[in-house]
């Protein structure tokens, strides 16, 4: 019986660290396997390279194509972070402590492109401003893009306000601070990892969208992800790597500094 | 004493939003109604052509089935690396959530591209089985739906473990030790206790992997090449290359729907398992 209990146990154990084995290399396999790949001398995307050497880094140098996708997504990124933040606060004030029906409806609308395909409402999206006869822009961009990047600034700002302890709002107020004051100086600061880690998730979905960029960018608006997709489409270019070595880096490095400032594993969940 | 705030703060974000966002849901469907693409009459035929046409239902069906293998490959192994960040080492705790937040953020076309890597012909997959001598000649692994499923299971994978984490770290470790002590393996009392407790999680998990793995536009036709058309990339083609603008948006309404129709099966089930936990 005990014997028994011994290989349950055992095999139990091997078969749950053995999957979760395989999902961990699973995931970190692929930026691994970026990283080295971006690093070869030769001209194809062999694995293992043949050599290794920085050749297609410092060929980035040159590539105003994709430097110039990069600033565009850069600036789209930014105009939308901070839009987003200016109405996803507010909204994220409003709706998360009421237990009315409206607060509700509110919520499950402003989450819903989340869970919608973003291509079908980049198509729509486009199809409303060329028949309000209004030409695409990066104004109308970062509009489609603040849809689609908003609920993330909700999520976690909602979850932080959750966390507020009462008292110490009602304790303000009962000292003669006014709303405002209370606001700046005690709600604002507790939730403000919340908005922070929300606004850096809404930034990088941003600078990483494609559905809806591909109906709203103009011409003139070349977007990194989508420049790095036709690259793709084309032909298998090694510098697509070199820029993927450069965005893994940049992220995982804004991933450290945000787990620093706002205990982003923590606000994910 | 008043200490929430009005609803009206919502305002802006909720006129931004009809604007944006409803506005252009409804243009969708009445330009889906149009009978040309002059948009000269109204008419259901679109959506007639597409659900009588055995191509296009071919297509929305298998994308459909993508996300059940998709999800059915995250939950396999999301499942245990969530019950191992729980039940591991402290130090492996910072490890694991970055490798799993990592994917989460990097972007979709970098992480696509390292799957054409890893799958195509001089791929470490094909360098690998060479060199064990298990194969002659490199196998197709690129541009199959197989190739597809894993690369798709990788770019969603942290849809899943975030919340299967949630709903794990619920769970009173007590609860495992009873378990044991009233004689049940480990087998028994994880899928008896374990997996009943934790299905909140599983069923949150499984609705944001699936809608995500469905309409993830970028992998789908960089993984699964021209020869095999999901939804997303039909309604894109439809809608630029072909400019069939009222067919686009009908193929995109009945893909909404579709959408909208899993999720609210999801949703149902997480109400009823929620109930469950509860009771």
């Amino acid at each position: 019986m005990r014997r028994r209990d011994g290989w349950e146990a055992l095999s139990f154990r091997l078969t749950m660290w053995g999957l979760a084995a395989v999902a961990f290399l699973l995931l970190i396999m692929p930026s691994v396997v970026v990283i080295v790949v971006s690093f070869t001398s030769g001209f194809s995307l062999k694995f293992p390279p043949p050599g290794y050497s920085f050749r297609w880094y410092v060929a980035l140098l040159d590539a105003w194509q994709l430097q110039f996708a990069a600033m565009n997504s850069l600036k789209v990124a930014l105009w939308t972070t901070g839009l987003s933040v200016l109405l996803g606060v507010p909204a994220a004030l409003a709706i998360a402590r009421s237990p009315t029906a409206r607060a509700k409806a509110l919520d499950s609308l402003f989450m819903s492109p989340l869970i919608l395909p973003a291509l079908s409402f980049g198509l729509a999206a486009l199809m409303f401003f060329s028949l309000i006869g209004l030409p695409v822009s990066p104004l109308t961009l970062v509009a489609g893009h603040v849809i689609v990047c908003v609920p993330f600034i909700l999520r976690t700002t909602i979850a932080s306000i959750a966390q507020l302890e009462f008292s110490l709002l009602e304790s303000s107020a009962s000292l003669g601070a006014t709303r405002l004051y209370t606001f700046r100086r005690i709600t604002l600061p507790l939730i403000r990892p919340g908005i922070l880690a929300g606004a850096f998730i809404a930034f990088m979905s941003s600078f990483d969208n494609v559905p809806v960029s591909l109906f709203l960018r103009d011409a003139r608006t070349d977007m990194l992800p989508i420049r790095m997709w036709q690259d793709l489409e084309g032909r298998l270019d090694v510098s697509i790597a070199a820029v993927s070595g450069v965005l893994i880096v940049i992220t995982l490095s804004l991933m450290m500094l945000m787990e620093r400032l706002a205990g982003l594993s923590r606000r994910l969940r | 004493m008043m200490i929430g705030y009005e609803l009206k703060l919502a305002t802006p974000l909720a006129a931004f939003f009809v604007l944006f966002f409803v506005a252009p849901l409804l243009i969708l469907l009445y330009v889906s109604l149009q009978a040309d693409p002059g948009m000269t009459r109204m008419t259901a035929a679109q959506f007639g052509r597409f659900l009588l046409d055995p191509f296009s239902l071919g297509v929305l069906l298998r994308t459909l089935f993508l996300g059940v293998q998709v999800t059915l490959l995250c939950l396999l192994l999301g499942f245990p690396l969530a019950w191992c960040y729980l039940r591991g080492p402290a130090w492996l705790q910072p490890v694991l959530i970055l490798v799993v937040l990592l994917p989460l953020l990097t972007s979709v076309v970098v992480r696509t591209f390292a799957w054409i890597v890893i799958l195509g012909r001089q791929g470490i997959v094909n360098a690998a089985l060479m060199s064990l001598g298990l194969i002659d000649t490199p196998l197709r692994l690129l541009y199959t739906e197989g190739g597809v499923v894993v690369a798709l299971a990788q770019v969603q994978m942290p849809l899943m473990v975030l919340p299967l984490i949630t709903a794990l770290s619920r769970i009173n470790r007590s609860l495992d030790d009873a378990s044991a002590a009233l004689g049940a393996g480990a087998w028994r009392g994880f899928w008896r206790v374990t997996v009943p407790l934790s299905l909140p999680g599983i069923i949150a998990g499984c609705m944001l992997t699936y809608a995500a793995a469905i309409t993830a536009f970028i992998t789908q036709s960089l993984v699964g090449g021209g020869q095999m058309l999901f939804m997303p990339m039909y309604i894109y083609q439809q809608a630029t290359a072909l400019q069939n603008w009222p067919f686009a948006a009908a193929i995109s309404i009945i893909f909404l729907a579709a959408v909208l129709a899993v999720i609210s099966v999801f949703k149902a089930l997480g109400r009823l398992s929620q109930a469950r936990a509860n009771a």
